[in-house]
């Protein structure tokens, strides 16, 4: 039995003049930017902020929030696909890539669990963090980042789900095999390809 | 863990507009024609499904404005940056069907089978005034005798909704308002926000084994519940009901 | 945006049990604190929904949805019953 449609509803804030090509099956372009949570916001003071690359419960190398705003930072517009079939087009960036955070230590790690404040964690294989794919973003619409986006600071990797661009990223875990985040864990894909609509495990 | 029962399983109905009441610029209340309604208790919400023509489905939550017994009436303030609210309060014509499911809640309901002797108080945020009215109505209907207060703070005097229905009331049920914002000239009522001090003016002592409902903007809720604490209330009888959205005090 | 309590995934919750159950009492698993389902903490709108221990924020269930059907995780709910657990 289908749901009736309700007379003149519709959703808001929507696009439809974007062009096609740019948006992934079963999304729709916004011109809003929802803010969707797991939890409450964390508000880690600049001073006590950090991020760290791990491996095996040691700290290979950290770098305090000044230290981070004197890397390689570039700007950059992206668009973003969320698994809630949102999609924002053109969206600007500033931040350090994670090539250039990464290139500082010696590893062999195949995957990445990116960690953050408030315990949100979310994995991702080696290749989607380098190449230039995937950056430590702290400004956004040449703002500095807001928390309730993810401010200070937040993952960005766009060519997946907006779920892999953790929110009050704090490192990443380098790890020899895969481990499932938060997400992940709770039955989404482990992988998250728009553009193959890997939402949920399985697909 | 508690076993699972087929029976009492709750699915979308569809319901049909019905008259509409502007209660203020910004507030409507909703009659909703639900062919197999099975009646609810006052306290408790409905959920509304609307799906649009590109298959796009939003759901929300309202509390029923309407005692057990009247026609089924939800009341929605229309939110600034909403999605369903401006629907509801400015598209929906009588005669429109949407899809409601309940009623539901077991927790923020009065329980007067068991207790019409506690007194009750309800403070209200803004619209979380409108589980109140189906309570107060309730026992109006019910000829209790159990001592009630309201405290709603709105905005202005003009936010108040329901403000000629709760000024009439008599028989045991006190109204008093606080104006956040803005308030009449001439005005002798609190204003500002609902503090400790307001609290302590207001609320029943605690020896009298009151039961409170506090319903609002999460903040509102958080603010007031744990005043209430502090005088004293149990957590156990500070019954709490959070909305979302900024539509508060 | 603000979080909500347990009243507003009532229907959700009957959905998925069959039963009112915002009136019942859950533990965490993380903390052991007992509260009636309506009065923890609800994170709407993330890709799923998250339910969390008012007094530890641990995580006490999150519900995806997924083809129609709701996927439970209750791993963080230590009892959860209509009565006192």
């Amino acid at each position: 039995m289908s749901s009736p449609i309700s007379r003149g509803f519709h959703r808001r804030h929507r696009d439809t003049t974007a062009d096609t090509d740019r948006v992934p099956p079963g999304q729709y372009v916004t011109t809003d930017f929802p803010v969707l949570s797991a939890g409450p916001t964390p508000h880690t003071p600049l001073d006590s902020w950090s991020f760290s690359i791990r491996r095996a419960g040691d700290t290979l190398k950290s770098w305090s929030w000044p230290e981070l705003q004197a890397q390689s930072v570039e700007d950059v517009t992206v668009d973003i696909h969320c698994v809630t079939r949102w999609s924002k087009l053109d969206t600007r960036w500033h931040g350090v890539p994670i090539d250039t955070l990464l290139s500082q230590v010696d590893h062999d790690a195949n995957f990445v669990l990116a960690f953050c404040d408030g315990g949100y964690t979310t994995n991702l294989p080696i290749a989607d963090v380098t190449g230039h794919q995937a950056w430590v973003a702290f400004g956004f619409d040449g703002q500095p980042l807001q928390p309730e986006h993810g401010g200070p600071a937040r993952l960005l990797v766009p060519h997946l789900y907006f779920w892999k661009s953790a929110k009050w990223v704090r490192g990443l875990e380098l790890l020899a095999a895969d481990e499932p985040g938060f997400w992940e864990r709770y039955g989404y894909n482990n992988y998250g390809d728009p553009w193959r609509e890997q939402r949920y495990a399985g697909d | 863990m508690a076993g699972t029962a087929v029976r009492g399983r709750l699915t979308w109905q569809v319901a049909t507009a019905g008259s509409l009441t502007d209660e203020t610029v910004a507030v409507r209340t909703i009659e909703l024609g639900v062919a197999d309604w099975a009646g609810h208790s006052a306290g408790q919400h409905l959920d509304v499904r609307l799906t649009a023509d590109d298959g796009y489905v939003a759901e929300r939550s309202y509390s029923l404005a309407s005692a057990p017994g009247e026609p089924v009436a939800i009341t929605v303030e229309r939110l600034e940056d909403g999605e369903v609210s401006p629907y509801l309060t400015e598209d929906l014509r009588p005669g429109d069907e949407i899809e409601i499911r309940g009623p539901i809640g077991g927790y923020f309901v009065w329980p007067w089978q068991d207790d019409a002797t506690s007194p009750l108080l309800l403070v209200a945020g803004g619209s979380g005034v409108v589980p109140f009215r189906s309570i107060l109505r309730h026992r109006a209907e019910l000829g209790a005798k159990t001592p009630a207060r309201l405290l709603y703070s709105a905005k202005s005097l003009p936010d108040v909704i329901y403000r000629a229905e709760l000024d009439a009331m008599h028989d045991g049920v006190e109204v008093i308002y606080t104006l956040t914002r803005q308030q009449p000239p001439g005005w002798t009522g609190h204003s500002g926000r609902v503090n400790e001090a307001l609290l302590r003016e207001v609320a029943w002592a605690s020896g009298q084994q009151p039961i409170a409902y506090v319903c609002g903007p999460t903040a509102f809720v958080e603010s007031v519940a744990s005043g209430l604490v502090g005088l004293g209330y149990p957590p156990s009888r500070v019954k709490t009901e959070r909305f979302g959205g900024v539509g508060g005090p | 945006m603000d979080a909500l309590d347990g009243n507003a995934i009532g229907g959700l919750l009957h959905e998925v049990f069959g039963t009112e159950m915002t009136a019942a009492t859950g533990r965490c698993a993380n903390c052991g604190f007992i509260a009636p389902v309506a009065e923890s903490v609800v994170y709407l709108d993330a890709p799923g929904t998250v339910v969390r221990c008012r007094k530890c924020v641990g995580v006490l269930m999150v519900v995806v949805r997924r083809s129609g059907m709701n996927c439970v995780d209750l791993s963080g709910l230590a009892a959860l019953g209509a009565t006192a657990v």
